[in-house]
């Protein structure tokens, strides 16, 4: 069997994350995870659509966002995308030096969103936007919230496989646990695209 | 057939030449796509910035460039333009129809609030 040759000599196949079965099952049982997670949020923003005009005299969408800010806050996280792709393919390579580096930035750009997002809401809630100010508050916080929380797991994720794995090199343990955090990470960009469209410009435009 | 199996063993070699050359072509094509990625954002956010579009057309339209960016993170970041992801795009796509179920219960039953 080609794929047992490829553990034997221990050389690089052309998939390094789907080598083994070990590898295979961790990629097919994390995309029904995402396929969960992708319920998980549309129970979110269909709560966040049906209440986002109850804002029970208490400041609304229109009053708070500021598109330059979520603009930003978009380009980083595309970017981050991008870096990860980048780490992938170092990691079809063989290069693990470069692996590891596309991950660092990505989880940098990862904590500079993350920055933005803290500074984003501690402004709004100096505005006046509590979190049980009215039923928009609390569903925009939860519905961005756990976005937030979506993106603290994947950086915190992402470090502990950077630091656990420093030295090691690529083996075909490692490869399926780098492959499942960028599929990850690539989700989390999935959804903000919803949130910026949905909720920020919605909010302003809509 | 030698039954050693070692997988936490530090993989030997590098890609070969015609994966060398795939990959080369990947980056190109995951570079040209994040471009396209950033451009239609951009449209996105200038369709809500400016007044050139009404809003009656223009919040369609927003949702239309969000639904073509997730596709293409799907299948070109995510690798589901790849072989053998049918299970895959099986999982996501029935998660989806459940995701635009679950949005559409939950909207009429709180009160549809103009999308």
């Amino acid at each position: 069997m080609a794929t047992n040759e490829a553990v034997d000599q221990h050389t690089l196949p052309p998939n390094p994350e789907k080598a083994t079965l070990e590898g295979r099952n961790k990629y097919l049982g994390f995309w029904f995870f995402l396929g969960g997670e992708t319920v998980l949020f549309a129970s979110l923003f269909g709560t966040y659509l049906g209440l986002r005009n109850s804002t029970a005299g208490g400041p609304g969408g229109a009053d708070l966002f500021h598109l330059d800010l979520v603009f930003i806050m978009t380009m980083i996280l595309l970017t981050s995308s991008l870096t990860s792709v980048f780490a992938i393919i170092n990691m079809r390579r063989n290069n693990y030096k470069g692996l590891l580096m596309w991950m660092w930035a990505t989880v940098l750009l990862g904590l500079t969103f993350l920055g933005f997002e803290v500074y984003e809401f501690y402004e709004y809630y100096h505005q006046g936007l509590g979190f049980t100010t009215s039923a928009f508050a609390s569903s925009f916080y939860t519905l961005v919230g756990t976005h937030g929380a979506h993106v603290t797991f994947g950086v915190l994720w992402i470090i502990t496989l950077l630091v656990r794995y420093r030295k090691t090199g690529l083996t075909l343990t490692n490869a399926p646990k780098f492959y499942t955090a960028v599929l990850y990470w690539h989700f989390i960009d999935v959804v903000w695209v919803f949130i910026f469209t949905v909720v920020y410009l919605l909010g302003i435009g809509g | 057939m030698s039954t050693h199996l070692d997988p936490s063993a530090p993989l030997q070699g590098s890609a070969s030449k015609a994966t060398e050359r795939k990959l080369k072509q990947e980056a190109r094509t995951q570079v040209v796509s994040y471009v396209f990625m950033i451009f239609i954002t951009s449209t996105a956010f200038l369709t809500i910035a400016t007044d050139i579009i009404p809003s009656s057309f223009g919040i369609p339209f927003i949702l239309l460039l969000a639904g073509v960016q997730v596709v293409m993170q799907l299948y070109f970041f995510m690798h589901m333009k790849d072989k053998g992801t049918g299970w895959v795009n099986a999982m996501i796509w029935s998660g989806m129809f459940v995701a635009a179920i679950t949005v559409a219960t939950l909207m009429l039953l709180l009160g549809i609030n103009k999308y």
